[in-house]
């Protein structure tokens, strides 16, 4: 929940989703971070996608690692399990949690220092392990509740609160993720919920590992002049050339495209995604295509935001292990101890 | 001078020396080099003497390197069922040329060295007090076998046939177990026949066997099986119904999860036809190999806090990495099983060698105030069995169990009784709630603890929403909300410290063997059991009486506290150079550090028992 206490009466009827719930049921505590972080932002858009997608609250899980953009999961869905781990170890837990019950929704929320400094090799691997989940990195380039170390993701001469300016090159969790075989990659912006939230819900849609990298503004310590973290900086150099529309299964055409030069990929589940681009050759099937488009943009120093690439067909952690349908964790004893008559048996080879 | 001028020096060497064991009653040390295949020149031996019904052991000290560097494999055969490590030799097959000098000087006095004659006798070989065996391994092998490598692993089978007949083993089951092993290729089963004949007809032809160190029959085996740690831990951890492993490739610990996985593959898959025909193979289990340590850790933790009995396998390093999650676990109250297998250290330490030397590190991993269930095998039948209590231990108490094993248990062939398994056994999730427990609560509190169990009631994930909890590493109070009270923290951590006191009496418990009038105990632990058992014997022989505790579990129980105080002195054995089952025994139960001696090996070999009978003298004799 944002920073902003609700009436605990309704002055009007709120309105229900398919489940019964209302958007009430899909909000958390109350956000401890500071007035005006991207990071709430963030959360609401995560609020507001999984009310409209009426995903079961207990079926969410939400996990996290350290850092302020690890707080956030206590922000949202109070009816979900939540976890908040330790730094940068998000990724390895989720995989477990995820083997051992497939049935559920995961959502793990991590930040630029938790993924790409101290769990940048769970990150890689959650990737290339295609892990059925939701990775959202909040991404402001520093590190906020150590009071404003620039993070891997700071820009080459982006400068801190206090002046000095970064001088080692950034990782660009997007271009990594694509080089190392992601199947949904999207960039957007704390400040564009209008974009986020089809986003989130299509990434939620998404059969394996789907990662949002939105860049959210640290108010306090990385949104001053000559930081490209900052809401300013951001809003001059997003380019928002790829326009998505998420179509749920069942659902109706909302938000129409104009057909010309559309792109539609189908879901897993029976969604649809409908993109139309401005360059017009743009294919987000196209994962080369994807990382020359993102790459020449960043060297115009530009940030093209949207839903960047997907792959429908890939096959996720459990395909890759050919795990049973069943949650292993809802298995009964009885299908997994072989028993006594088989221990003789398997002792047979050791006399 | 000729191949048949040494055979009758030989000869000659074998008449004038008598040997210094005899009947079922011997060490043979095989000195090879590393990566030439002799492994199955040596099993061969070993399972073959304990297919005579023999009490045996083979030890393999063997180095971290996959070709090249020498290895040793080192037999005992014990009518008495002593078969601690030997630490001098009565037959010595050298085979390595970097190491003919110490192999040679581990020969006891009367001893029978074989070498391979197809060479002049290296002067590093020649010492007059023992018997000289020169098989001309090599010459032997070069007509039946042209192909070079072929040649090197079969000469290996040739000396075990030449060993065979020296050792009076029955030809007829060394023979078909080459044919078991061999069953699905006939080309290699026939080329082994043949080197084993080569070596068998050798011996009997040119040397009088059998030696006077031989073996006969002796029916000892009958329940006994010959298996390592690291395959009965796996099949404890497949019997205790784990169905998730995270694991990172680590000497000595890799094939508890290679060894899962394989028993996963027989006993918990099954085939579906999918709609265009084609037949998949599904999985009832998850095996995952990690990027790391602390990812393997964190995988089982995930997977424990979803529901699952999920484990890892690994070995110091291992541990060191897996730190902070296993202080994660023990402060959110999560089970996890982890499988150390230990090595020696500090840092990588010498890998495929064995120390015991990770208790203190295990028993409070992590930062922060910590304690952690610790059980502690002595040999594969234990390792089956503590694995899959592990699982029971860590669901009931909510909390990390660590089971030590070490590399003698973990990856040499020991002779144990037959593993059992209950059918009736139940595995006890511990307290997690059921929905329907759920319903008739007002609210669900995470760590509350109305009836002072001091074990929580936990809910899963994916379940129940009134079950939903926030779990966190970061200051907690009794309801789950993050907390930064002291007294709010302090209530939450006091009930860990009883929690783990609890555990205490749940832990396997320590095994005694007392005698009457003794006033001084022996506290061991682990891999030092048949050592320090059979170092007492000779010690009764020689008139002085101790009794005996093997320490099976930590935190320590009351049980552990009586024997130390019905002693007036008492001597720790084990496997490391700071004394640290000393040090936990003083920690943890206040024992006064003056009562408590200790006897330390840890150059990395398995502990011999004259190790022990020479330590415990010392110690008397002060």
């Amino acid at each position: 929940m944002p920073s902003i206490k609700k009436p605990l009466i309704p002055l009007a009827p709120l309105p229900v989703n398919e489940l019964g719930l209302t958007l009430r049921d899909y909000e958390g505590g109350m956000s401890t971070l500071c007035a005006g972080c991207g990071h709430d932002s963030i959360t609401a858009a995560i609020t507001r996608a999984f009310f409209d997608l009426s995903l079961p609250p207990e079926k969410i899980a939400k996990l996290s690692g350290i850092g302020c953009s690890s707080k956030t999961p206590t922000y949202f869905v109070s009816g979900a399990h939540g976890f908040n781990s330790v730094h940068g170890r998000m990724p390895p837990i989720v995989t477990g949690a995820n083997a051992a019950n497939r049935s559920s929704i995961y959502i793990g929320i991590s930040g630029d220092g938790d993924s790409l400094s101290i769990g940048a090799g769970h990150f890689v691997h959650a990737v290339r392990r295609n892990v059925n989940m939701v990775y959202v990195i909040e991404n402001n380039g520093v590190y906020g509740l150590t009071k404003g170390q620039f993070s891997a993701t700071a820009d080459v001469g982006s400068s801190a609160k206090k002046g000095a300016a970064n001088e080692t090159p950034p990782i660009d969790p997007v271009i990594m993720a694509l080089s190392l075989g992601a199947t949904f990659v999207a960039r957007s912006f704390s400040g564009d919920k209008g974009q986020l939230i089809p986003i989130i819900k299509a990434a939620v849609e998404h059969k394996g590992f789907a990662l949002i990298d939105v860049i959210s503004p640290c108010i306090q310590f990385n949104n001053h002049e000559g930081s490209t973290k900052s809401y300013h900086y951001v809003r001059e150099h997003e380019i928002k050339e790829i326009d998505q529309v998420y179509i749920p299964p069942s659902g109706e055409i909302t938000a129409v495209l104009p057909e010309d030069g559309i792109v539609r990929v189908k879901m897993f589940d029976g969604s649809t995604l409908a993109f139309r681009t401005l360059p017009s050759n743009y294919d987000p099937r196209d994962r080369e295509g994807a990382m020359h488009y993102v790459n020449q943009a960043r060297l115009r120093g530009e940030i093209p935001t949207g839903l960047l690439f997907i792959d429908e067909d890939a096959p996720d952690v459990h395909e890759l292990n050919s795990t049973t349908d069943t949650p292993l964790v809802d298995l009964p004893y009885e299908s997994l101890c072989p028993g006594s008559a088989e221990l003789a048996r398997f002792m047979e080879g050791f006399n | 001078m000729t191949l048949s001028d040494n055979l009758e020096k030989d000869l000659n060497r074998i008449s004038r020396y008598r040997a210094t064991a005899g009947v079922n009653d011997f060490a043979i040390r095989f000195a090879n080099v590393n990566g030439t295949g002799s492994a199955s020149a040596n099993n061969l031996l070993l399972k073959s003497i304990f297919r005579m019904g023999v009490p045996v052991s083979g030890k393999n000290l063997f180095p971290s390197n996959i070709q090249g560097l020498p290895t040793w494999y080192e037999l005992r055969v014990n009518g008495k069922g002593h078969t601690a490590r030997a630490s001098e030799f009565d037959l010595v097959v050298a085979m390595n040329g970097q190491t003919y000098k110490d192999d040679v000087a581990s020969l006891k006095s009367g001893g029978y060295l074989l070498y391979d004659s197809s060479w002049p006798l290296p002067k590093e070989l020649m010492r007059q007090d023992v018997n000289i065996l020169g098989v001309p391994l090599s010459n032997l092998c070069t007509e039946p076998f042209p192909e070079a490598k072929e040649r090197v692993l079969l000469r290996n089978i040739a000396y075990a046939g030449a060993v065979s007949a020296l050792l009076d083993l029955d030809h007829q089951i060394v023979s078909q177990m080459l044919d078991e092993k061999y069953k699905k290729n006939e080309r290699l089963r026939s080329s082994n026949q043949i080197a084993l004949k080569i070596g068998y007809d050798y011996a009997k032809a040119n040397f009088d066997c059998p030696l006077p160190i031989r073996v006969e029959p002796l029916g000892a085996n009958a329940n006994k099986i010959l298996i390592d740690g690291n395959t009965t831990a796996a099949l404890g951890c497949v019997y205790a119904g784990a169905t998730v492993a995270g694991w990172y490739p680590i000497t000595p610990a890799t094939s508890v999860a290679e060894n899962f996985l394989k028993l996963c593959e027989r006993y918990r898959t099954y085939q579906v036809t999918l709609p265009d025909g084609t037949v998949e193979t599904k999985r009832n289990f998850a095996v995952l190999q990690a990027e790391d340590e602390i990812a393997a850790i964190g995988m089982v933790v995930g997977a424990a806090w979803a529901g699952a009995r999920s484990f890892t396998s690994t070995s110091g390093p291992g541990i060191s990495l897996m730190n902070e999650i296993i202080g994660l676990a023990y402060y959110t109250e999560i089970p996890a099983v982890i499988i150390n297998v230990q090595r020696t250290g500090p840092s990588t330490g010498m890998p495929t060698r064995v120390q015991q030397a990770d208790l203190m590190t295990c028993a409070y991993a992590s930062h922060g105030d910590t304690k952690h269930v610790l059980l502690f095998p002595a040999d594969p039948n234990e390792c089956f069995s503590f694995a899959a209590k592990a699982f029971d231990l860590a669901e009931h108490f909510q909390t990390p169990v660590m089971m030590l094993s070490d590399l003698d248990i973990g990856m040499n062939d020991w002779v144990v009784d037959r593993l059992e398994w209950d059918d009736n056994y139940v595995w006890d999730r511990g307290r997690v709630l059921t929905s329907e427990q759920l319903a008739e609560l007002p609210k669900f509190l995470r760590y509350s603890d109305p009836d002072d169990d001091y074990v929580t009631s936990r809910t899963l994930p994916g379940k129940d929403s009134k079950g939903a909890y926030f779990t966190r590493g970061s200051g907690h109070d009794r309801f789950g909300g993050y907390t930064e009270s002291p007294e709010a923290y302090q209530d939450v951590v006091d009930r860990l410290t009883k929690k783990l006191q609890r555990a205490a009496s749940y832990v396997p418990e320590p095994i005694i063997k007392s005698k009457p009038g003794s006033n001084l105990g022996v506290i061991t632990i682990g891999s030092c059991e048949a050592a320090v058992l059979e170092a007492l014997e000779i010690l009764e022989e020689g008139g002085v009486s101790l009794d005996y505790m093997r320490l099976r579990g930590f935190p320590f129980d009351q049980s552990v506290r009586k024997f130390v105080d019905d002693h007036e002195n008492c001597i720790v054995v084990e496997q490391n150079r700071d004394a640290q089952l000393r040090s936990l025994l003083i920690l943890d139960l206040g024992v006064d550090p003056n009562l408590l001696r200790s006897v330390l090996s840890y150059g990395g070999f398995p502990l011999s028992t004259k190790t022990v009978v020479e330590g415990i003298e010392d110690l008397i004799k002060d």
